[in-house]
């Protein structure tokens, strides 16, 4: 896989970015390995200690392995106004994990993330790359059943 | 793409294909798509306007429609709109006669009297 | 070339795509399709086209009808009876008041905006270069390249008055020239898509929905500084912005407005996208162009400027979506034309995300000097309810709020900083009365900590202790001084800071001490939320005249810790109660209220637990 990867992308720093995205939308659970960031480092002929300065820096990548299915809820401003709290609450309630954990069956996992850039209508979640807006709580449920019959 | 010239060409191009979404045309055609209408053909009257008027390449007309206006003895009914002049209205519209309103009216300036039902506003 | 009878424009803004536009348009295809009507009816996809509230929303041409709450089983009506009846969906248009609004222009929420920056998303199909030229798109660039010196293109800028719609508001002509005086032959021109506050999404939709005025902007910039090579940098939470600028560099690049020679002048250029991974400090200039490097996006320490060493040491320039946006209309639409709309100091128009307890949210374009009242109550239609309005925050987490007896202020750069607000990107977030100032000021505090990267001590340190005290105001036990150890932190935080997020961060705090200190005081002294919000602070109660004793809240209690019966009614036993307000939801008929400030018998058992810990101390 790193070789394919590797392939499309120059051994530049400026690629460093896009590499780790790449190997973590690939990676079946969604995250990098200690494996990954030695192969990086390697290709890069950088510090592996650099690699994760930037893997630790960015909030998207994850250094444990994660959900099928990773839910990310906005926390922000216009979307706390808007009753995220209940939101949170009940999407902790349905799936029974807390922020940052991933469901017993391997299917969610539950992040917080910034601003989703869909204010119009918060409070508003990404499941995946799909994005749900004007939350209620009836909602949420509707939208994880149709996630867990799709399994 | 070279000049300002060569851009010039592209956007007039591109102004034909959104010309719906500005108004102006030269001429607005309007076909009575009420339910009386559309059983008395205006289906086929509509579809005879675009085809002639995209064969003859007629650039600056565009054909629209609009609800019943109550002549259901007179449907099909399409009403002509010019800039500067009067509303001609046609009754009875066949694809032949749409044809001939294509050519005589619309590419002549000459309106067929034969079909007219009213003018004005 | 065939002829089309109808456009059916598509609002696909993200906020639409979330109500469901794409299954929409997908139902439109095929609806479109089975009765035959494929060769007459365009199906147009544009970016978001502002009213994000009533999505998703169609527009429908010839006659510009505005449709809204547009769900799937409408699709089948609006094919038989508009397109082919001809009969407009009445019930899908907005009712205003008694009279039914049939066509887009005349819905109030577009009446009091001119649209600059955001003339075509809406309107063009952002996929389409063709569109986006059709409109006089690229014209600028072209009368640019071919009959000004990039000086000449400079004072037109700096003519035209502009300045950064990114947040803090530098004239852009003047970035524009220190660059442009530069010798050396390597610079940069850099499009910063990190959307700046949260909020604020007048970015994300320019990108998506009008990508190809972005790029000419940009490149009219580059012409300027003498720049070969561009960047855009966005936010990976945007996929969709980030494929409509990659198409509609291919796309210019396919008809040679990208590459060597262009208009065939000497100007060659090269653009490409790069994203960020989810870091808010990012949208700093600083931290962005280490980013782009592939290092961690932390602030450095200006000077020196980007202007002098940035992007790998070269001179770059740093330009937000919407200052590019701008650009192509002043070339052609002339400086004067701009510089007439807004103030004195603060020209041309600018987008608001108007988002929060407003009716009509989504994305709106006015002059600057617009007063908050025209803005929030006119375009924006008003509190959601009719409910009381109580403050709005401008400039997101870096900027403040400001109250009702500011709602005649005009809105510009000079007017909201004076007030200790900030223009910021725009972001507009409207609060009721419901609202708890101290709350809210707890929350943006915490998202700055949360986004702080940690370089520098006094955003680390100093945000954080701001936290641990707003944390104890808001959890009863708020001490006196408390306040002014607030106003004192934020101050040396605000000074001391490196960049601008820690520069703005403490904003939030100290405006709403500025304008709500009784607040914080009945929080401090009282132990009391008059908002009902901070939960350590208030209390539910059962009215017992209203209670039915119907058992539900008892019922649906997780604590357990309601008791009752039907002739006795039910009580709430406080110390247990975990304020879940699962028995305010229940209740059949409204006769658990919410109660400001603490119950005795909890404080009395707050101060028993407090003396035993003391004891077991000793």
């Amino acid at each position: 896989m790193y070789k394919e990867i590797f392939s499309k992308y120059e051994p530049t720093k400026d690629n460093l970015i896009y590499i780790l995205h790449e190997i973590q939308d690939k990676h079946p659970q969604h995250y990098i390995s200690e494996d990954a960031v030695d192969k990086v480092a390697e290709y890069l002929k950088v510090p592996a200690n650099h690699i994760y300065g930037v893997l630790t820096f960015y909030t998207m990548y994850s250094t444990t392995p994660r959900g099928k299915n990773i839910i990310r809820l906005c926390e922000s401003p216009p979307c706390y106004i808007k009753g995220t709290v209940n939101i949170l609450r009940k999407l902790k309630a349905l799936l029974d994990v807390e922020i940052g954990e991933t469901t017993k069956d391997g299917h969610f996992t539950l992040e917080l993330c910034a601003c989703l850039g869909v204010c119009g209508n918060a409070p508003v979640m990404m499941i995946n790359e799909d994005v749900y807006g004007d939350l209620t709580e009836e909602k949420v449920e509707d939208i994880i059943e149709k996630y867990r019959r799709a399994k | 793409m070279k000049t300002l010239a060569d851009l010039k060409k592209i956007r007039e191009k591109a102004q034909e294909e959104m010309k719906l979404r500005g108004s102006d045309a030269r001429i607005k055609i309007v076909v009575g798509m009420g339910t009386s209408g559309i059983a008395m053909g205006a289906r086929e009257v509509m579809r005879t306007f675009l085809e002639e008027i995209a064969n003859r390449n007629l650039t600056d007309v565009i054909v629209t429609q609009t609800g019943e206006k109550g002549l259901s003895s007179l449907e099909p009914v399409v009403d002509l709109m010019e800039e500067g002049k009067e509303t001609v209205t046609y009754g009875n519209m066949t694809p032949d006669k749409v044809k001939k309103v294509v050519v005589e009216h619309i590419v002549n300036g000459r309106i067929v009297s034969d079909y007219v039902v009213s003018t004005g506003n | 070339m065939s002829l089309k009878r109808i456009d059916l424009l598509i609002c696909c803004g993200s906020s639409c795509i979330s109500a469901g536009a794409l299954k929409i348009k997908e139902a439109f295809h095929r609806a479109i399709e089975d009765k035959g009507l494929t060769h007459e009816i365009n199906i147009i996809e544009t970016g978001c086209m502002g009213p994000c509230d009533y999505g998703p929303v169609l527009v429908i041409y010839p006659e510009g009808i505005f449709y809204k709450h547009v769900a799937i089983e409408d699709v089948e009506e609006i094919v038989s009876e508009h397109f082919i009846k001809g009969r407009p969906v009445t019930r899908l248009m907005l009712q205003d008041e008694e009279k039914t609004i049939r066509m887009q222009k005349e819905v109030p929420f577009y009446q009091k905006q001119i649209k600059v920056a955001l003339e075509n998303c809406g309107y063009i199909n952002p996929e389409s270069m063709d569109e986006y030229i059709a409109t006089g798109g690229y014209e600028a660039l072209g009368m640019a390249l071919t009959t000004m010196d990039p000086q000449d293109a400079i004072n037109i800028v700096k003519a035209s008055g502009l300045r950064g719609r990114g947040g803090g508001g530098f004239p852009t002509h003047i970035k524009w020239q220190m660059v442009h005086d530069r010798q050396e032959k390597e610079k940069y021109i850099i499009c910063n898509g990190d959307e700046g506050d949260p909020g604020a999404f007048m970015d994300r939709s320019l990108l998506e929905g009008d990508p190809h005025r972005v790029l000419e902007g940009m490149m009219i910039a580059a012409y300027s500084i003498g720049a070969s090579q561009g960047f855009f940098y966005i936010r990976a939470e945007y996929p969709l912005a980030i494929k409509r600028i990659r198409q509609a560099i291919e796309q210019a690049r396919s008809i040679g407005l990208m590459g060597q020679n262009i208009f065939g002048t000497d100007f060659c250029f090269e653009a490409e996208v790069r994203t960020g991974a989810g870091a808010f400090v990012c949208g700093e200039e600083m931290a962005l162009i280490h980013s782009i490097e592939g290092e961690r996006g932390n602030p450095t320490p200006k000077p020196p400027y980007p202007a002098v060493q940035g992007l790998w040491g070269k001179p770059t320039v740093v330009n937000n979506v919407e200052t590019f946006a701008n650009i192509p209309s002043i070339f052609v639409k002339g400086a004067d034309w701009f510089a007439n709309m807004g103030t004195e100091t603060s020209k041309g128009t600018k987008v608001f995300a108007l988002t929060g307890d407003v009716r009509n949210t989504g994305l709106v374009e006015v002059p600057m000097g617009i007063t908050l009242r025209e803005l929030i109550f006119e375009v924006g239609g008003g509190i959601i309810n009719d409910r009381k309005f109580k403050a709005v925050q401008l400039g997101g987490p870096s900027g403040g709020c400001l109250t009702a007896e500011h709602l005649d202020v005009g809105v510009d750069y000079e007017s909201l900083k004076a007030r200790g607000a900030m223009m910021g990107s725009g972001g507009v977030i409207v609060m009721d009365e419901r609202k708890c100032m101290v709350n809210v000021a707890k929350f943006f505090i915490e998202f700055c900590v949360e986004e702080s990267c940690g370089k520098c001590s006094p955003c680390r340190i100093g945000l954080k202790q701001m936290h641990h005290i707003m944390e104890r105001i808001t959890s009863g036990n708020g001490r006196e001084g408390d306040i002014d150890e607030l106003l004192r932190l934020g101050e040396s935080v605000r000074n001391l800071s490196l960049c601008g997020l820690g520069q703005t961060a403490p904003n939030p705090v100290l405006s709403t001490i500025r304008y709500f200190r009784d607040e914080y005081e009945t929080h401090i002294r009282d132990k009391s939320c008059h908002a009902n919000v901070c939960l350590d602070l208030m209390h539910f109660q059962i009215d017992k005249d209203r209670c039915i004793g119907c058992s539900l809240c008892s019922r649906k209690c997780p604590a357990t810790c309601i008791s009752g019966s039907r002739e006795e009614k039910y009580t709430i036993h406080q110390v247990e109660c975990i304020k879940c307000g699962n028995c305010f939801d229940v209740c059949p008929v409204k006769a658990i209220e919410k109660i400001p400030g603490v119950p005795e018998e909890v404080a009395a058992h707050k101060a028993r637990k407090a003396a035993q810990k003391s004891d077991d101390l000793f």
